[in-house]
């Protein structure tokens, strides 16, 4: 255990060295969610009806933003050798990469969701849920985004490989995320779109250590 | 201890090394020669578990290093070409990771004595990155004094050092091999080292 958490204080001092990439993530995510409102108009219905989608893309495509270096730069200095050959399961060290990519691109949009969706002027309780959501969600997008990473690891132009690769495993939870805010807003309640984030989490926190890790050892293997 | 047993391996069509073969016992020491592109850091690689054997075996105790990773992990310490360093982590910051990492006692006071023992006194709370490359080196060769896993596998590990590191150096591996560690080192400059010396000469 004391390994995983070497390795999540690692990754956060890191961070804190280099702030931009952290920065930029939020800053991004800030600015898409500023346009919109100034895009569309002030027509408030309007503006509450896209609110939850817009949010959402905005805090997935911002935390897709650093998935391309979640694992190159421990590739490129050896690290990644490093942890591959420890006694420690790979899997609860790159579990360990993938919590300290969520608190650093995922917590940050999590806390600003319900101030960025004050500008859509939605209701106290679309803002909760809108929270709860993403809260829930977030993770869903690190932990999916963690196996994109790997699998195309070392991999030239693999950048835009990884959105072709991972936008579209995106789509499950952008869905009962924004789904959960509308239907907190149209009145029946957010409880089951909320509980399916739930247990894709769930899902996705129990196999996408494992398989991040099987692709890792692919990518030293050369 | 390590045995080889018919290992080879091919990159596309072109076949590197195949059917290399030795074992390694307590306090014995394997020089690993051969010339440029042969194949020796692949071997090294492969040995450690970062490949996959296309033929042949390594075994560890008798256990195959392939269903039996994590003993053999535990083990071993490899260091290759590329140091495992955080540019922007001191070289104590960076040893404790590492050494929890590994599973091994990454106590700042141990971290510390081997930092001063390779020569990088006063400098273990600077960033890596304005350390000058043989200071770097040294700062991943420290690792040979925290861990206490019996078998080292190195690579090149005297490249780029001056002579009283080399020396330094020498005396580490000496020690390990007195303690009836094991060792297996390419390098391309003569070795003088104590322990019964092996060495192997890898041909295309």
């Amino acid at each position: 255990m004391s390994a995983f958490w070497a390795v999540v204080q690692r990754d956060l001092v890191l961070a804190m060295r280099r702030k931009t990439e952290v920065i930029t993530a939020v800053f991004f995510f800030v600015v898409v969610a500023a346009l919109f409102p100034l895009g569309i108009g002030p027509e408030i219905n309007t503006l509450r009806l896209v609110a939850p989608g817009i949010l959402w893309v905005g805090a997935l495509l911002a935390s897709m933003l650093s998935l391309g270096r979640l694992f190159a730069a421990d590739f490129a200095d050896g690290t990644l050798e490093q942890m591959a050959l420890s006694p420690n399961s790979l899997s609860v060290l790159v579990a360990a990469k993938i919590l300290a990519h969520w608190l650093l691109s995922g917590l940050p949009l999590v806390l600003l969701a319900p101030v960025l969706g004050l500008q859509f002027d939605l209701t106290e309780e679309a803002l909760w849920t809108l929270t709860i959501g993403l809260l829930l969600g977030t993770p869903i997008l690190s932990l999916i985004g963690a196996v994109g990473a790997a699998l195309t690891l070392g991999v030239r132009g693999g950048d835009v490989l990884l959105s072709l690769l991972i936008l579209p495993l995106y789509v499950p939870a952008l869905i009962f995320g924004a789904g959960a805010v509308q239907a907190q807003m149209s009145g029946l309640g957010a409880a089951a779109h909320l509980s399916i984030l739930a247990a894709m989490a769930l899902v996705a926190a129990v196999f996408s250590p494992w398989v991040s890790a099987a692709s890792l050892r692919i990518a030293l293997e050369s | 201890m390590l045995t080889v047993s018919h290992l080879s391996l091919s990159r596309g069509h072109r076949r590197l090394f195949s059917d290399v073969s030795f074992s390694l016992m307590p306090g014995q020491w394997l020089h690993l020669e051969g010339d440029n592109g042969v194949g020796k850091t692949s071997l090294l690689r492969l040995l450690c578990g970062l490949g996959v054997c296309e033929q042949g075996e390594v075994t560890w105790k008798n256990q195959s290093i392939v269903q039996e990773p994590e003993n053999f992990r535990a083990d071993l310490l490899y260091l290759g070409h590329q140091l495992a360093l955080k540019e922007d982590l001191s070289p104590l910051e960076n040893l404790r990771t590492d050494a929890l990492v590994a599973g091994r006692d990454g106590s700042v006071d141990r971290v510390m004595a081997a930092l001063g023992q390779m020569g990088l006194r006063g400098r273990e709370h600077l960033p890596v990155r304005v350390l000058s490359q043989g200071q770097k080196r040294r700062t991943a060769l420290a690792r040979l004094l925290i861990s206490r896993a019996p078998l080292w596998i190195l690579d090149e590990p005297f490249v780029a050092l001056d002579s009283p590191a080399q020396n330094a150096l020498s005396g580490v591996i000496n020690a390990h091999l007195n303690d009836a560690g094991m060792l297996l080192v390419t390098s391309h400059q003569p070795l003088s080292l104590q322990g019964q010396a092996l060495s192997y000469r890898l041909t295309a």
